[in-house]
């Protein structure tokens, strides 16, 4: 009935439980990614990987440790640039990307390591994802003038709104560095937000969190891609947590993909099955 | 006062339309709602519920936070001459079966998704539940069950009725009496169903201005609105009275932000169960201890100075000069900045009920210059009955009854209220009534306790727990064990306490220590031990508890009435009483039965003269496993005192 007690009913590892069945209407093909390569040195990281990821859906990106997730989500995200193969973003195609251009084009991200301003406020570090957006000078800001100081109050509108949607209202002055971790992973949520994304990439959102922590998460990711429409691509550990709030799961296992499709077929793979449990030799 | 709750929000929309009526802090900033915008959303609610079919002497439910709009639709619903009936908005959904099939309720007002999965959880077992409205829509996009829309659509269909019906919504509010029903209350029984409790507008107002009086509340006072509405004081406090003054009511930002709400807000009239005033001083206390050696030493030599003096210059007796100047210098150098982080800068008066308050608890809030006062009430005499004066608030007492109640002490020493804001009657429940309304007019409270020579009302224990001292020196004198426990308990080293003495010759008491507090004694006394049996065998720890003892049995000597309660034998048991093994309620109240009986070697031991026990207990540990506990637990006993006469 509701996608926030599904959520936690799949943490609960619920076998025949058939996922949300998604409300919101999936789009055209909004992130199209084709053959990449990557290697660094001798080591192959990725071997020609394709997927595509579609407007509104929630997009999951599986595998054990060392399988290459972090390294797609870089070469989309424009840190790494790929040897080989291109990526398509609302009809541009790009061989690589630049991190800033692809910020410009609406890709936002969240770090698996945290990478938050420890000792700025909550809100500061929210403020800093509108960076941007900010239209007015450094002098103009610096002296508080007219159409500056109209500009801080609109996007400090806009991060309040993040704030209150993340219910982080009681921790709006701490500084960061003071706050325990599942909730420094939500601040980075909430700058990521800030940008106003269209496509948000989550690395691994839920890592090292308790399971109230992850429910809450789980929450939070469902709710931005329903209220906001946001198309998100997650790396995800917990099999639990992907299988319930993803759309569609790519597997990759030693830098190639083994699986694409929805978690029911996915789960049945017997590639994935071998790659998560080892096989009998 | 002869008037209805709508009939006030008009008045004072026509009388003083721009003044703030409610504020509440939403992205950042308190937004406020002035007394004009309300009785136009109030307007708009009404019409729209008149349309979807909210006729007269019906009920409807809302269950959610503090929030304006959920007062403005208790006020629509009035209005219409409904009757509102709040529900605890951290109820689950189970327990908001009862009222709502009990009072035949079609609509309801949920806040939030959460409120509305439950209401909507539960919908099954409450066939007539037709119609819900929500005022927060997160997460709620995509629900398409009947009969939810949201109350923003609620007001805009109101709006267009009220286009082509001018003059309906004024009709309406002309047409309910005072003497009309205006709220119902459900009050959580401890056994079988809870209760339904019927209130008038001129019950619930006769109280709330009685009490507004009793305290020259006038409407420039600030409150800060953050207890459940569902409970009767929060509903006095934000609701009738603030009807009835026209002050200005605050609605935090969201739970977890209530103490910087406070501080932002400032309120001159508050209200706490003594457990938030308990969690503030801790928290006060930590951070001196973690403060700098001179903030520290000043801290400590001014609270000295404030314990000593601070009460007798809140109640205006005379203090010394020499006193009266450092005061005034502690007041700038740490009871104001100490006030002001509390957020109580502002505070003209404040109230604490609901249970016991520690001595030290009390004195250390009135000392530092907050008018910290008592109350007495029940969800069944619209909260009022009894107030503590200004200058004349104290730890013990509940205060004086005011304007227009009437106190009796039944022979059985249960106190009889009569008073204009009783309650009507439970709903539907004419037996359960009958049981506490009598005839004549008489509630009865199920409290046991008396009136002191000072007039003050003290509450000692509920009535059935009272009993009777038998045989031996103090034969027939009264014993309560809940204040002798209450009164143990406040000692800091002091956890839990049983005990006995109904029907027996002498009072005598099981103690739990608490093992952080007497811990952190025992390490700086260098007294080694091996864990919580251990050192609650101590010697030095059965002196520590001995002196806690006496202390209370020259309390109690004091006190004409229970100085028959005089504790003459303790032991200090050797594990801590637990809800698991069924030695407490989930509410950790001690189960004073059962532990008699599984601890009977003990309690014979006590009676029986012997000063040490042998005992072997089973426990269970958190994970389901059981063990055996076994220990030689030492009887003492302790001095107690002769009557002190007080001097009439």
């Amino acid at each position: 009935m509701n996608m926030m007690t599904d959520a936690a009913s799949v943490l609960e590892q619920e076998q025949d439980q058939a996922p949300a069945a998604p409300a919101r209407k999936l789009g055209e093909v909004i992130l199209d990614v084709k053959n990449i390569s990557l290697s660094f040195g001798g080591v192959k990281a990725l071997t020609d990987i394709s997927f595509d990821v579609r407007e509104h859906e929630i997009r999951a990106i599986i595998g054990p440790n060392g399988a290459g997730k972090s390294s797609m989500l870089n070469c989309i995200n424009g840190v790494y640039q790929p040897q080989q193969g291109s990526i398509t973003f609302r009809g541009q195609t790009f061989s690589h990307m630049k991190s800033r251009q692809v910020a410009e084009m609406g890709i936002a991200r969240t770090f698996q390591n945290l990478a938050l301003f420890k000792g700025m406020s909550v809100l500061d570090n929210i403020m800093t994802g509108r960076n941007l957006r900010i239209r007015s000078n450094l002098f103009l800001q610096a002296l508080r003038i007219g159409p500056a100081e109209r500009e801080e109050i609109r996007h400090r509108e806009y991060v309040e709104r993040i704030i209150d949607f993340l219910e982080i209202q009681a921790f709006r002055k701490t500084p960061v560095g003071q706050l325990p971790y599942g909730l420094q992973k939500r601040v980075d949520l909430g700058r990521a937000l800030a940008m106003e994304p269209q496509v948000l990439l989550l690395d691994e959102p839920m890592a090292g969190m308790n399971l109230e922590e992850k429910q809450d998460m789980c929450r939070f990711v469902l709710d931005v891609n329903d209220e906001f429409g946001t198309t998100v691509v997650l790396i995800e550990h917990d099999m639990g947590v992907v299988m319930d709030i993803s759309d569609r799961v790519v597997v990759l296992d030693y830098g190639k993909k083994i699986g694409d499709g929805p978690p029911d077929e996915v789960r049945r793979n017997p590639d994935v099955i071998n790659a998560y449990l080892g096989t009998a030799h | 006062m002869d008037t209805t709750f709508p009939r006030l929000l008009l008045q004072h929309a026509a009388q003083r339309p721009a003044a703030a009526a409610m504020r509440e802090k939403e992205y950042g900033i308190w937004q406020t709602f002035t007394w004009s915008d309300l009785a136009r959303l109030v307007e708009h609610l009404a019409c729209g519920l008149h349309e979807a079919g909210l006729r007269r002497g019906e009920h409807m439910i809302v269950i959610g936070a503090n929030r304006p709009r959920l007062y403005a639709t208790m006020l629509a619903a009035q209005s219409l001459g409904a009757i509102p009936v709040p529900l605890y908005q951290d109820a689950v959904a189970a327990e908001c079966v009862f009222p709502i099939t009990n009072a035949e309720v079609r609509f309801a007002f949920a806040e939030d998704q959460e409120q509305v999965d439950k209401l909507l959880e539960i919908r099954p077992q409450c066939p007539l539940l037709q119609g819900i409205w929500y005022d927060d829509p997160r997460g709620l996009r995509n629900y398409s069950e009947p009969g939810l829309a949201s109350l923003d659509a609620l007001a805009q269909a109101g709006e267009a009725f009220a286009a082509r019906n001018p003059g309906f919504f004024k009709g309406e509010v002309d047409k309910a009496a005072p003497d009309e029903v205006a709220s119902m209350f459900f009050t959580s029984g401890t056994t079988g169903n809870p209760k339904g409790v019927v209130h008038t507008h001129r019950t619930l107002l006769d109280r709330a201005k009685a009490g507004a009086d009793f305290d020259k509340l006038t409407e420039r006072e600030e409150v800060l609105a953050y207890l459940p509405p569902a409970w009767i004081g929060q509903n006095i406090f934000s609701y009738a009275q603030w009807l009835a003054c026209g002050y200005v009511v605050n609605c935090p930002e969201s739970g977890s932000t209530v103490m910087i709400d406070l501080k932002e807000i400032g309120p001159t009239y508050y209200f706490a169960p003594p457990r938030v005033f308990e969690g503030l001083l801790t928290t006060v206390m930590i951070r001196m201890e973690d403060a700098g050696a001179l903030k520290r030493g000043m801290f400590h030599a001014f609270m000295k100075l404030a314990r000593r003096v601070g009460p007798a210059l809140m109640d205006h007796q005379p203090v010394g000069l020499a006193d009266r100047l450092l005061y005034r210098l502690g007041d700038v150098m740490v009871y104001g900045p100490l006030r002001n982080n509390l957020g109580f800068s502002r505070v003209r008066v404040a109230y604490t009920a609901g249970e016991a308050i520690g001595p030290d608890l009390f004195t250390f809030y009135r000392s530092i210059g907050i008018n910290l006062k008592q109350l007495y009430g029940s969800t069944e005499t619209a909260v009022f009955v009894c107030l503590q004066p200004d200058d004349q608030a104290r730890a013990d007492t509940v205060g004086v009854p005011i304007d227009g109640v009437e106190i009796k002490v039944a022979d059985d020493g249960e106190i009889l209220v009569r008073s204009p804001g009783l309650l009507k009657g439970y709903y539907k429940n004419p037996q359960a009534t009958a049981e506490v309304l009598s005839n004549d007019g008489w509630y009865h409270t199920s409290d046991a306790g008396f009136i002191d020579a000072q007039g003050h009302l003290k509450i000692i224990d509920r009535v059935k727990d009272v009993g009777r001292i038998k045989g031996g020196a103090n034969d027939g004198a009264m014993f309560a064990p809940k204040y002798v426990e209450n009164k143990l308990k406040f000692f800091p080293h002091i956890k839990e306490v049983v005990a006995y003495g109904d029907g027996r010759e002498k009072v005598c008491v099981m103690i739990n220590i608490d093992f952080e507090a007497v811990g952190n004694w025992a390490e700086r006394r260098n007294l080694p031990y091996a864990g919580y049996t251990d050192l609650a065998q101590k010697p030095e720890v059965y002196g520590l508890v001995k002196e806690c003892v006496e202390k209370v049995n020259a309390d109690l000597a004091a006190d004409d009435k229970l100085a028959g309660s005089q504790i003459s034998r303790f032991l200090v048991l050797h594990k801590e009483l637990d809800a698991d093994d069924g030695e407490l309620t989930r509410t950790n109240k001690v189960r004073r039965g059962f532990i008699a009986e599984k601890y009977q070697p003990l309690v014979d031991a006590l009676y029986g003269g012997k000063t040490e026990q042998y005992l072997e207990t089973q426990v269970k540990f958190e994970d389901g496993r059981t063990g055996k506990v076994s220990a030689t637990l030492k009887i003492m006993d302790a001095r107690t005192f002769d009557p002190v006469k007080v001097a009439a």
